[in-house]
């Protein structure tokens, strides 16, 4: 539970563009980092390219290192998919399995792995509600299907279902920027938590979101039009926005472009 | 909340670190699949799982099986054709007597070709107005609540068998489109196709009768799509239109039928398709005859696949059955023709997708 | 404008002027035109469902009709019913169903899930236009050619069953492309990231979330090949017996019967043909609604 990150010298590319230009970076483990940067800049394919999620796109490549506690998850003898096992994923908006039961949504990455014994799944659901903070909300009503939540509870329904097989790592992909302010602030509470058992990385577009949640904060850029993304600058939270080392950090920050 | 960089720091900053960005760009989004001037380098090997592997071959095993069968359907029509073709005593393409009796092979495919045509031209060219007609009143005319009603009473249409349309034809249409066909034979009857032809007017079992039929046949699906196409008329035109004050008819005359109008003639040239391949309810209204064809609305005789369904129980002699597939691969060849030339008229046009 | 004062002018010119006469007349004509090309599409509906009834309502409403043959009837009797043609006109629908509905939705989940644009896609998209298109007498035909004449099988329900599978797959593939194209990306996503293989997220997600109107399409796709003349001439050989082997000998389907009894000019003869119309329709319209009855009871719920 709760690995550690490196990336070293990653390079992302969709078919021969070539769209994220020489990463490194470290996360540690059962810590928060943010992702920001302006639109089009790539801080949401390269955190698809960390659990192998960008290469669902036809022609879509990676080159480089992502080390998962010392394990390179794009080794050739790696399968995709038990990557994506271990490192979890909540995207922008909420996507509950329409044809389940809210209880069947939250384990379904158990159960369509194999898993039968009704009392263990059971027990999974229950553990993983009660770490979304949505069991109390949902616990009569297990059966009911996964649409008819609020957006809000959706997400953490989303969030539920990512935890219950029990990921290294947890990516967020601007995981409230479809909701509205007090379920932001539920899912940010939550997030405060989680950081507890697991290693997360979250893609915001918010900066008080980046500087409100996250331990230490990466600043993603364009160097120009058509040219690929980098990584400007990395560093603790606090330092990058009040002190941050680059022009262009300090630019994003106090909203001069972006 | 928090606080963060304010503006109006001094200037002096270390570049290093990672990857420097000299001067910020401004917005611009990654194209998700830019286009390419060359090949891609080939992706690395990753690792596949066998569940993967054998649906992913099922499914494309099935497709080529798809384009497979459509070859196959032209290599053994063909096949069963030649035989025949080649004991042909008369001009395959040319002449227009039909006899396979496999003793004496002597068939000419061009009088059942030219019945075809023309049967399926004249339900068309009926068709196509009213059909345009629907089209419209259903995607803008008809109120909206009664626009899915009216629609699926319209595709009611499209499920009726073509061989209870034959018969409702012979028995019901031919005997009330008496009077009409018989004032068009005596007022118009110096013009080819009204005048008198092979059958009897007064029962009917004319080509005139059977166009129409076909022409109701042919009526929901050159409506359906039609209708889709039309749905899909960009708003933004239709309130270009009505905010200039135009009328109901106007918007539809400058920015509905110009948007449609590709989408539209495909739709026909599908139907077109579909009159060339009705088989039975012609079967069942035209009334065979030895005469040559005449030109006239008023003849009777056979198309290729009537021909072929009448002859279809006795298909016992290799030889002679090869004739009628020969006769089929004809039909197979036009309906193909027409069919590809309706999907490349709307080839280009990528707003109706 | 004007400071006289003449009563009989309105003070100002009115705010909104009025279109010119020829402009309304036309839009008048036109809206004119297009109901009268409803009612025309209606008349000919109405009246043959008029037709329909009239003549063979009454045949099919007693007991005897559903349950008895006409085996050992001539054609000179009354009584009996179309027992034999119901079987066989279900019988072929079904067993085309069973060939054609697994392959038709492999085809569209290769169209859909996999294809995306290769040249292999291309080409199956391009066949499935083309073959939509092929008439059913072709259709009859190359399966005469390919299981008749060159595998030598004799003539028989089996057969008429696979040249349907030809018309019933274009059909189905193209409503189930559809649906499949419905289902959001961000499910296929979902399950990705849970790593959930792709070929399990297509059967166990992405398939169950369109099925509703899959079974739709399919139900459909079935009324229509049920009324295919072509393939029962072409294929098989009318009995009047009742025959449950699709694989040996002569099987009666309504649209066989209807050809048929044609050529009996009494009216028993008429009497057979209509009241056999009458069933086909129905039975159509039968699975026409249990396809939307299906749908709706296994549509998505969302409380």
């Amino acid at each position: 539970m709760a690995k550690r990150i490196d990336v070293k010298d990653l390079n992302l590319y969709y078919g021969k563009f070539h769209a994220v230009d020489q990463v490194s970076l470290a996360v540690p483990p059962h810590s928060v980092t943010a992702f920001i940067g302006p639109s089009g800049c790539g801080k949401s394919t390269v955190l698809r390219s960390l659990n192998r999620m960008h290469e669902v796109i036809p022609g879509a490549r990676a080159e480089g290192k992502v080390l998962l506690d010392g394990e390179d998850i794009y080794a050739s003898t790696v399968d995709p998919v038990s990557v994506r096992r271990t490192i979890g994923m909540v995207f922008q908006r909420p996507n509950p399995f329409p044809t389940m039961s809210i209880r069947d949504n939250v384990v379904a990455g158990l159960k369509l792995a194999g898993e039968r014994d009704k009392r263990k799944l059971d027990e999974v659901a229950e553990r993983a509600l009660r770490g979304a903070n949505l069991w109390a909300e949902v616990k009569d009503r297990l059966n009911r299907p996964g649409g008819g939540l609020s957006g809000g509870q959706q997400q953490r329904l989303c969030i539920a279902r990512a935890i219950a097989v029990r990921p290294d790592v947890l990516l967020m992909d601007e995981p409230c920027s479809a909701l509205d302010p007090i379920s932001t602030l539920a899912i940010e509470d939550l997030i405060g938590e989680l950081k507890k058992d697991y290693t997360i990385v979250i893609v915001t577009h918010n900066m008080q979101q980046a500087a409100r949640v996250s331990d230490q904060t990466a600043f993603f850029n364009l160097a120009g039009v058509g040219q690929p993304g980098r990584l400007v600058e990395i560093d603790e939270t606090e330092r990058i926005f009040s002190n941050p080392g680059q022009k262009a950090t300090e630019d994003y920050i106090s909203g001069r472009f972006g | 909340m928090s606080d963060f960089a304010k503006v109006g720091r001094p200037a002096t900053r270390e570049t290093g670190s990672r990857g420097s960005a000299p001067n910020t760009a401004p917005e611009a989004t990654i194209p998700p699949n830019p286009p390419d001037s060359g090949p891609p380098p080939a992706a690395p090997k990753v690792v596949t799982r066998p569940g993967d592997r054998i649906f992913r071959t099922l499914t494309v095993g099935s497709g080529a099986l798809i384009v497979v069968m459509i070859a196959l359907i032209g290599v053994f029509l063909l096949i069963q054709a030649i035989p025949s073709l080649s004991g042909n005593q008369a001009s395959f393409l040319f002449s227009r007597d039909w006899n396979a009796d496999p003793a004496a092979l002597a068939f000419g495919v061009l009088d059942l070709l030219l019945v075809t045509v023309f049967s399926s031209v004249f339900a068309l060219l009926i068709a196509m107005p009213v059909s345009l007609g629907i089209a419209l009143f259903l995607t803008q005319y008809a109120p909206k609540r009664l626009a899915r009603p009216f629609g699926y009473i319209v595709d009611l249409l499209a499920a009726v068998p073509s061989i209870i349309y034959g018969l409702w034809g012979l028995y019901e249409l031919a005997p009330a489109l008496k009077p009409v066909s018989t004032w068009l034979n005596d007022t118009l009857g110096f013009i080819p196709i009204f005048a008198t032809g092979s059958s009897n007017l007064a029962i009917g079992q004319t080509i005139f009768t059977a166009g129409i039929v076909l022409a109701v046949m042919l009526l929901p699906i050159i409506t359906a799509i039609t209708r889709e196409v039309f749905d899909r008329t960009p708003s933004t035109q239709i309130e270009g239109a009505l905010a200039l004050g135009a009328t109901k008819w106007e918007v539809v005359r400058t920015t509905v039928l110009p948007f449609g109008r590709a989408g539209y003639i495909s739709a026909s040239m599908l139907g077109l398709g579909r009159a060339l391949g009705e088989t039975i309810a012609v079967m069942i209204i035209l009334a065979s005859t030895s005469q040559h064809f005449g030109f006239s609305l008023f003849d009777g005789g056979d198309t290729i696949a009537s021909k072929i369904a009448r002859a279809a129980s006795e298909f016992n002699d290799p030889r002679g059955a090869g004739a009628y597939i020969a006769a089929g691969l004809v039909l197979f060849v036009l309906t193909f023709i027409v069919n590809a030339f309706a999907r490349y008229i709307i080839s280009g046009h990528k707003e109706y997708e | 404008m004007s400071t006289a004062t003449d009563l009989d002018r309105p003070a100002a010119p009115p705010a909104f002027q009025e279109i010119g006469a020829g402009r309304k007349l036309r839009n008048r004509f036109a809206t004119g035109l297009v109901w009268g090309a409803f009612l025309i599409a209606l008349a000919p509906l109405v009246w043959l469902l008029i037709t329909v009834l009239a003549r063979g309502l009454e045949h099919v409403l007693n007991a005897d009709w559903w349950s008895r043959s006409f085996a050992g009837l001539t054609s000179r009797q009354f009584g009996g019913g179309v027992y034999h043609a119901i079987i066989g006109t279900l019988f072929q629908g079904l067993i085309c169903a069973v060939i054609a509905v697994p392959i038709a939705i492999l085809v569209a989940v290769y169209l859909v899930e996999y294809g995306k644009g290769s040249r292999l896609a291309n080409a199956v998209t391009f066949t499935v236009d083309i073959l939509s298109g092929v008439p059913s007498i072709v259709a009859a035909l190359f399966i005469y050619a390919l299981w008749v004449t060159t595998l030598g099988f004799p003539r028989s329900a089996f057969a008429v069953s696979l040249a349907l599978v030809l018309l019933m797959i274009p059909v189905v593939v193209r409503t189930t492309e559809e649906l499949l194209k419905i289902v959001p990306d961000e499910l296929r996503e979902a399950a990705y990231a849970l790593g959930i293989p792709k070929w399990k997220t297509i059967v166990k997600i992405v398939i169950p979330t369109a099925l509703s109107g899959i079974i739709t399409g399919i139900s459909l796709a079935i009324a229509r090949v049920m009324g295919e003349t072509a393939p029962v001439l072409v294929l098989v050989g009318y009995t009047s017996y009742i025959n449950f082997d699709p694989f040996n000998g002569s099987m009666a389907s309504l649209p066989l019967l209807m050809t048929s009894e044609r050529l009996t000019t009494n009216a028993i003869g008429e009497a057979r043909v209509w009241g056999a119309a009458v069933t086909l329709i129905l039975i159509i319209t039968v699975f026409n609604l249990l396809g939307s009855l299906i749908s709706r009871l296994t549509s998505l719920k969302t409380k």
